[in-house]
């Protein structure tokens, strides 16, 4: 049969019987001459698939452990969940406060003022309040580092002090920079320095100078030292461009003063009155009741009119409100205050004599108490720039400070640097300065520090870690003492010997030296009596004056460099609570810009609309041009450019790169000093670049709405201390009655307590600490750039700010148009916790509802995320959470604290961190409420007023927010509100008094009135009217 | 039993004897879509799915993906609700008013009116749910459910809860009601392809049809339930708009807070409904060639319809107005000073000329009666109505209480997406509608023939 089946050849090699065919006759696929990567077998597949697999499902089955381990012995004084609180100091640089630093488990979370304080009484900053986070950047240095390569400080301690003894031994000069120096210890640190390494001079510079006051100080006063300033003296103050509320010296102290002659109640119908002459709308200028608008060439004009009209020399003055304002300080002789912020010497020799001729030394300023805010010498750090440039320098050694980046020459000296043979830096993060350095040795964070200051002379402060070191980083005084090869080097050591052989030593009122500094870390400050000695002023008024009007102005703009009140000077760049905070005149956030008078930008053809959208401007001073966003600024005065410092940082984490430009650069010299002003030479030429700049507010005026913003003067106000409130009445069946009076709710009954608020409008000052003091306190998401121009930043508490108009209410169109030079009122707005509220009505779920205390509450669980309750809000209060804001990458750059683990350890575990789809809002600090509640309970009391702040409360220098219990007749709330608590019931024909816990509450004081009373939302919150110190009111607000 | 007008012009043209009902009627249900189905309804189902893409990225990353912002938390979400709901009023008030008005015109349309009702009140219940920020539980927690959590249950004073009450008892009733007009003509498609051997399609309509057999009994059961569900229908078609338009009279919101609302949404919602049934049913008699069943007096008739309740709409927004100028109440004055001149003027004067101005065109008889007229201008009434909720809930709550908060709506691709899935569900289900089912009432039409319907010559 065989010989019948057909035959198919596979090919011919098999008809041909070919040998290597037949070697591989059995092999179902030939092989290839080519063997594919002969590593990995398909075995090999399979088995790194199965592997893969039975890992991946493995790893899975597993859910992350993060591992918590308790105290084996648990310390004293630290239990889990109760916070401790420890008194320490804030300082960067020159900025100083005496603060508090509450501590949850082990972490700083919070940051209060200290009210033991003598310099800063209680008050923080929006700097301050921030600070917290810059513990937990993950930008900061974990380690040291030798040219860029990190290292350990064993090695880097013998690199550097081989090469100090090198330098010195070859007569080498070496140079210690820094900021301001306001510890006592550490400078002492640094002569043990200095006596090891004789070349040593230490450099003392401020990124915003005032070195032009201290020159003048010492030519008229004798002495080269910047006074103590009491503003709650003064009846008139004169401001001549210094900021004093916003940056200028000390502005946590002087809000503090400010606030307190901003002070009025019926009794009291007298305050102070702040003239303000300066070309960009500073906080101080919103806070002025006469502000001129002025260039800054005139800044002398203004010292050397008003100087002439008060020593009675004659002359006139052309500028607005000049006159006037001579005529009040002379009626005011040694209750009056002129401040400059000009860093011209002969300026300020002027102003000195104008404050001598009215007497103020010794009322007004204290120049005694000699301030040292501000230590930086620009003549000696100009000399060090151009000592290094020229190859002088052997070693330099940057301490606290960012030169290369914060100096109008930094650029020079960070391409000197290179041919020093040792740089250091102890910057705690790898800055403009550090990575041109050779050496990185990171400083701690102050909140890991042992340390002291002197932020006034004879006042003294003490600082305290509140955590141990996060990263290995060392203190930099102590790095000094290593260097200079002293025996006991731990800085804590040194700093309580300092206070031992210096205080505890010239004290007899404590015995052991233990208890004397337990008392003075417990109190955090300790203060010497001062001594006085007279100073009397013996400047050279007419050389100053004629060398003033010599000063000429020339082109199209000048230009006024200012130092922004959320990034400061830069330093702060990498804070995502100060970027996101917004501007508390023009309420933009994350961005830079040059503001300019609507008429010169209109001139310039730069259209910026109301939501921020503007074009990029090429701005030159100084010969250096530098691109920014233009932003119309109503006050600006017209052919004045104003620019912020602070902005593009070039090395700095990822919160605060690539936002706007270096304008340092653009600082220019002038005699002796750097100004901050320049007159000549600015040009600005726009670009086709668009750019939206992004603020929280894009409507600027009040629409004439007096529901909303109440005020007057205070003529008015002398007259009726009612003046500027306006009842709404509504119209009843047959007349008009008061809106309050007629409701549809039941209303409710507080029979414990009834929270409430007043905020003065009169001594808010529109600084914006409350807002991050709020964020901290809150867990308030923060949401970047772009979420900010899609008007959905997260913010609890915001402060709105609302320019005046010319135009007449009823004009819509026009009313939307700021002044020229507007005047300012700052409304600070938040939850207003409505007794009729009408979110809890529209909530399907039942999410949002009413306390017994008088709270609106937000059940973030039960909320579904409708918006209903956002819409029908009539404050605009509540916050969406639009998208997740914690664990989410695309938030990673503006949240760090919801996104990073670092971050998250300054997260408030009181305060839910709020998941996506749910609304928020302020809760009047709800957490703190419980815990006083608690508190007392525990100690079988009841809760006493003041033992509940709220986080916006407390960080507000000027005393402007005040919340307690209403249903407390013995409360500052009752008090300042003058509630009457009782009312008349008729009952069976007798009538009595009966205390009123309901919601109507007969509120005395005739300057309280609810935002939109008409609505009849009745609101726990009581705002007090706003009186400027005025003549006449203004027409049209 | 019942007499017509002899004045009335006949319902049913062509001659048409009862068997050509049936023929005409089920013709499309029994053949092969035609080539131009197929078009429109793969586009119908592309607009689905891109509409799908955008509400998966919305439900996943957040509600941030639209435009909505700390002033406006309402925008095109609940202009699309509030408008699609509108346009399921037509189909229950033919339905159900016109039955009991004994208008027999409707018996023509009703039965894709009803049908574009059911798909319009889907289309509007997906926007309630997806604009909660956290829909997996908002789907059970506005249901006043039992649960563990002792006395937590829904806010009844809440207008939201009202809608989600008002939109399912609508949605039931009306889809109750089409469906069981539907029974007898499925039972007629059943026995048709019963005769024709088609025991497939015989099986499906039977069930379909809930077994109908035509008993005399059976009728009057069947006509009893139409009359009950007509009555339960007629106030919902009053009420539903009615409390969806308490969500904005309800509140605070200048603008919002207006106690005109309820008559002058209803009549809003009528308006809109007959647009939708005309630009739908112009189309539907075309392609189908139903010319015979919906005449050109049909659509004369609800054009009529039209015009009344543009009017009434026109009267509504002039009233308010009014009614802001005369109170005197800052907030409100200014609230619809700036509807008419703010930022969103174009808006205002989009629905104004859309709304107010156009429907009085059909006076003319000439333009009633013409069907490129009355399809494009049904067409400009949707859009009308569309940017009215738009002008309602964006302008009001953008510039409110206090300026500081102001600020603009702009809308991002996914508001828009959600708008475009909404279409491609409504024109899917509307295609699947029409080749599935009898688009039209065979059982009302055939009563009918005798005395409204041209003698064959």
């Amino acid at each position: 049969m065989s010989n019948t089946k057909k035959t198919y050849w596979k090919g011919l090699p098999q008809l041909k019987n070919d040998a290597a065919f037949v070697k591989h006759a059995d092999k179902e696929f030939v092989d290839l001459a080519v063997q594919e990567d002969p590593g990995h077998s398909r075995r090999d597949f399979l088995k790194m698939m199965g592997f893969s697999v039975a890992a991946a499902s493995l790893a899975a089955c597993e859910a992350p452990i993060r591992k918590a381990i308790p105290y084996v012995n648990k310390p004293m004084d630290a239990d889990a969940g109760i916070p401790n609180y420890y008194a320490s100091t804030y300082m960067n640089g020159g900025d100083y406060c005496s603060i508090v630093v509450k501590v949850r488990d082990g972490r700083p979370i919070k940051i209060d003022g200290n009210s033991l304080s003598k310099v800063t009484l209680g008050g923080t900053s929006a700097q301050v309040e921030a600070s917290v986070l810059s513990l937990y950047d993950n930008y900061r240095l974990r380690g040291p580092r030798v040219k860029g390569e990190a290292s350990d400080w064993e090695n880097v301690d013998k690199e550097i002090i081989a090469k100090l003894n090198e330098i010195t031994a070859k007569g080498g000069q070496i140079r210690i920079v820094s900021n301001t120096i306001l510890s006592p210890s550490t400078k002492a640190a640094l002569e043990k320095f200095k006596a090891k390494y004789p070349t040593t001079k230490v450099v003392q510079y401020d990124p915003v100078s005032t070195y032009g006051l201290v020159k003048a100080n010492q030519e008229s006063l004798g002495a080269a030292i910047i006074p103590s300033y009491d503003f709650s003296k003064a009846k008139v103050i004169v401001s001549i461009g210094a900021d004093f509320l916003g940056n200028w010296i000390s502005p946590i102290e002087f809000t503090k003063q400010f606030a307190k002659t901003r002070e009025i109640n019926e009794e009291h119908r007298d305050m102070s009155r702040l003239y303000s002459f300066e070309s960009n709308l500073s906080l101080t200028g919103a806070n002025a009741d006469y502000r001129s608008m002025i260039k800054p060439s005139q800044e002398g004009a203004v010292v050397t009119q008003l100087y002439n009209l008060l020593s009675g020399s004659g002359g006139k003055s052309e500028i607005a409100n000049l006159a006037k304002a001579a005529e009040d300080m002379k009626a005011s002789q040694g209750a009056s205050l002129v401040v400059s912020g000009s860093n011209d010497k002969n300026i300020q020799i002027v102003v000195n004599a104008i404050n001598n001729l009215l007497g103020n030394y010794g009322s007004t300023i204290l120049p005694n108490a000699t301030v040292n805010f501000r230590q930086g010498n620009d003549e000696e750090m100009n000399a060090f720039i151009a000592e290094a440039k020229e190859g002088k320098l052997d070693g330099v050694i940057f301490y606290n400070c960012n030169p290369v980046y914060d100096h109008p020459n930094g650029d020079v000296l960070g391409g000197a640097l290179k041919n020093i043979s040792l740089s250091v830096s102890t910057s705690t993060t790898p800055d403009e300065t550090a990575s041109v350095s050779a050496y990185m040795a990171p400083d701690h964070h102050y909140l890991e520090s042992w340390n002291d200051a002197e932020p006034k002379v004879n006042s003294f402060s003490l600082s305290q870690p509140a955590i141990t070191p996060l990263f290995k980083t060392r203190q930099a005084p102590e790095s000094f003492l290593i260097w200079s090869g002293e025996t006991a080097t731990e800085y804590f050591s040194f700093v309580q010997e300092y206070w031992r052989s210096r205080f505890f030593a010239a004290q007899n009122t404590i015995t052991d030296f233990q208890s004397f500094w337990d008392k003075c870390l417990y109190d955090g400050v300790y203060e010497l009596a001062s001594e006085s000695k007279a100073i009397t002023f013996t400047g050279n008024v007419e050389a100053a004056l004629s060398a003033l009007t010599s000063v000429k102005a020339a082109g199209e703009f000048e230009l006024v460099i200012y130092e922004s009140l959320g990034v400061g000077n830069g330093s702060h760049a990498n804070n995502p609570l100060l970027q996101e905070l917004p501007d508390p005149i023009t309420k933009a956030t994350w961005d830079h810009y040059v503001t300019i008078s609507a008429k010169d930008a209109a001139a310039k053809g730069i259209d910026n609309d109301a939501e921020g959208k503007t074009q990029l401007i090429d701005l030159t001073a100084n010969g250096k041009t530098i691109r920014v966003a233009a932003l119309v600024q109503p006050g600006q005065a017209p052919g004045t450019l104003g620019v912020a410092i602070g902005y593009g940082r070039t090395n700095v984490g990822t919160v605060g790169k690539g936002i706007g430009a270096n304008a340092y650069p653009l600082v220019s010299a002038l005699g002796e000093s750097l100004s901050f002003r320049v007159t000549s030479g600015v040009t600005l030429a726009k670009t086709e670049v668009a750019f939206q700049v992004a603020q929280t507010q894009i409507h600027q005026t009040y629409m004439g709405r007096h529901s909303v913003i109440q005020e007057s003067v205070l003529s008015e106000f002398k007259k009726d201390a009612a003046a500027g409130r306006e009842n709404p009445m509504v119209t009843d069946w047959d007349k008009k009655v008061d809106a309050s009076t007629l409701s549809l709710w039941k209303g409710h009954e507080y029979n414990n307590h009834h929270w409430g608020m007043a905020i003065d409008l009169n001594t808010c000052t529109g600084c914006g600490s409350c807002v991050v003091a709020c964020n901290v306190e809150n867990n308030v998401a923060l949401v970047g750039k772009q979420e900010v121009i899609n008007r959905r930043e997260m913010h609890w508490l915001r402060i709105d700010r609302y320019y005046s108009s010319d135009a007449d209410p009823e004009d819509y169109k026009a009313a939307e148009i700021a002044s020229e030079n507007p005047e300012v009122v700052f409304q600070p707005m938040m939850c207003q916790h409505c007794n009729n509220a009408p979110c809890e009505t529209v909530c399907p779920v039942a999410a949002t509802t009413h306390s017994t205390e008088g709270l609106n509450m937000m059940t973030y669980n039960r909320c579904i995320g409708t918006r209903y309750c956002a819409n029908n809000c009539p404050y605009k209060v509540r916050r969406f959470n639009w998208f997740k804001y914690h664990d989410n990458q695309q938030f990673y750059q503006s949240n760090p604290a919801m996104n990073t683990d670092l971050g998250r350890m300054v997260l408030n575990p009181d305060v839910t961190v709020r998941s996506r789809g749910v609304m928020e809002k302020c809760s009047f600090c709800v957490q703190r409420i419980q815990n006083g509640k608690l508190t007392a309970k525990r100690e079988r009391r009841p809760v006493q007023d003041g033992e509940v702040v709220t986080a916006c409360q407390a960080a507000c220098a000027s005393g402007a927010i005040l919340f307690g219990d209403m249903n407390n007749t013995e409360s500052k709330i009752s008090k300042l509100l003058k509630i009457d608590h009782y009312i008349d019931v008729t009952k069976d024909g007798k009538t009595e008094k009966v205390f009123n816990y309901g919601i109507d509450k007969k509120i005395g004081n005739p300057r309280a009135y609810r935002v939109l009373e008409d609505i009849g939302v009745k609101p726990n919150i009581f705002y007090l009217t706003k009186i400027r110190n005025k003549d006449k009111a203004k027409e049209n607000a | 039993m019942q007499a017509t007008s002899s004045i009335r012009e006949t319902l049913i043209t062509g001659g048409k004897t009862v068997r050509d009902v049936s023929e005409d009627i089920c013709r499309q249900v029994e053949g092969k879509p035609s080539r131009l189905w197929w078009i429109a309804f793969s586009i119908s189902l592309v607009l689905l799915m891109f509409g799908v893409y955008c509400l998966a990225t919305v439900l996943w990353e957040g509600i941030g993906m639209w435009g909505l912002n700390k002033t406006v938390g309402w925008a095109w979400d609940i202009t699309n609700f509030v408008w699609w709901v509108g346009i399921g009023h037509a189909g229950t008030l033919i339905s159900a008013i016109l039955l009991l008005f004994r208008q027999k015109w409707r018996m023509s349309i009703n039965r894709a009116a009803e049908a574009m009702t059911i798909f319009a009140v889907i289309c509007a219940a997906t926007f309630p749910l997806v604009h909660m920020g956290r829909l997996w539980l908002g789907l059970y927690w506005v249901l006043p459910l039992p649960n563990t959590w002792g006395s937590l249950w829904a806010n009844f004073n809440s207008p939201l809860l009202w809608d989600v009450f008002a939109i399912t008892t609508y949605f039931t009733v009306s889809l109750v009601f089409w469906y069981i007009g539907l029974i007898p003509d499925f039972a007629v498609i059943r026995d048709r392809a019963t005769r024709m051997g088609n025991t497939t399609r015989a099986t499906i309509y039977n069930a379909l049809s809930f077994g109908w057999d035509g008993a005399a009994k059976t009728w009057m059961r069947y006509e009893s339930v139409a009359l009950i569900l007509a009555g339960l229908s007629t106030p919902l078609v009053l009420s539903v708009h009615t409390i969806v338009s308490f969500d904005f009279a309800t509140s605070i919101v200048p603008g919002w807070h207006t106690t005109i609302f309820p008559p002058y949404f209803v009549a809003g919602a009528i308006f809109s409904g007959f647009a939708m049934v005309l630009t739908l049913l112009i189309v539907t008699r075309k392609v189908f060639k139903l010319e015979d069943y919906i005449t050109i007096y049909h659509i004369e008739l609800m054009n009529i319809v039209i015009i009344i309740t543009g009017s009434i709409v026109g009267i509504a927004y002039i009233t308010e107005f009014f009614v802001a100028w005369y109170g005197q109440v800052p907030a409100e004055y200014y609230a619809f000073y700036n509807r008419a001149t703010g930022p969103y003027w174009w808006a205002y004067w989009s629905m104004m000329t859309c709304n107010v101005i156009s429907p009085q065109l059909f006076w003319f008889k000439k333009l009633r009666t013409n069907i490129v007229a009355t399809f494009i201008l049904s067409i400009i009434v949707n859009i009308g109505m569309w940017f009215e909720r738009f002008v309602i809930i964006v302008t009001s709550i953008h510039r409110d209480y206090l300026p500081s908060s102001w600020s603009m709506f702009y809308p991002t691709m996914y508001d828009v997406g959600e708008y475009i899935l909404t279409f491609g569900f409504f024109f899917t289900a509307f295609f699947l509608f029409a080749k599935f089912f009898p688009v039209i009432n065979m059982a009302e039409v055939k009563s009918i023939i005798k005395s409204s319907s041209e003698k064959k010559h």
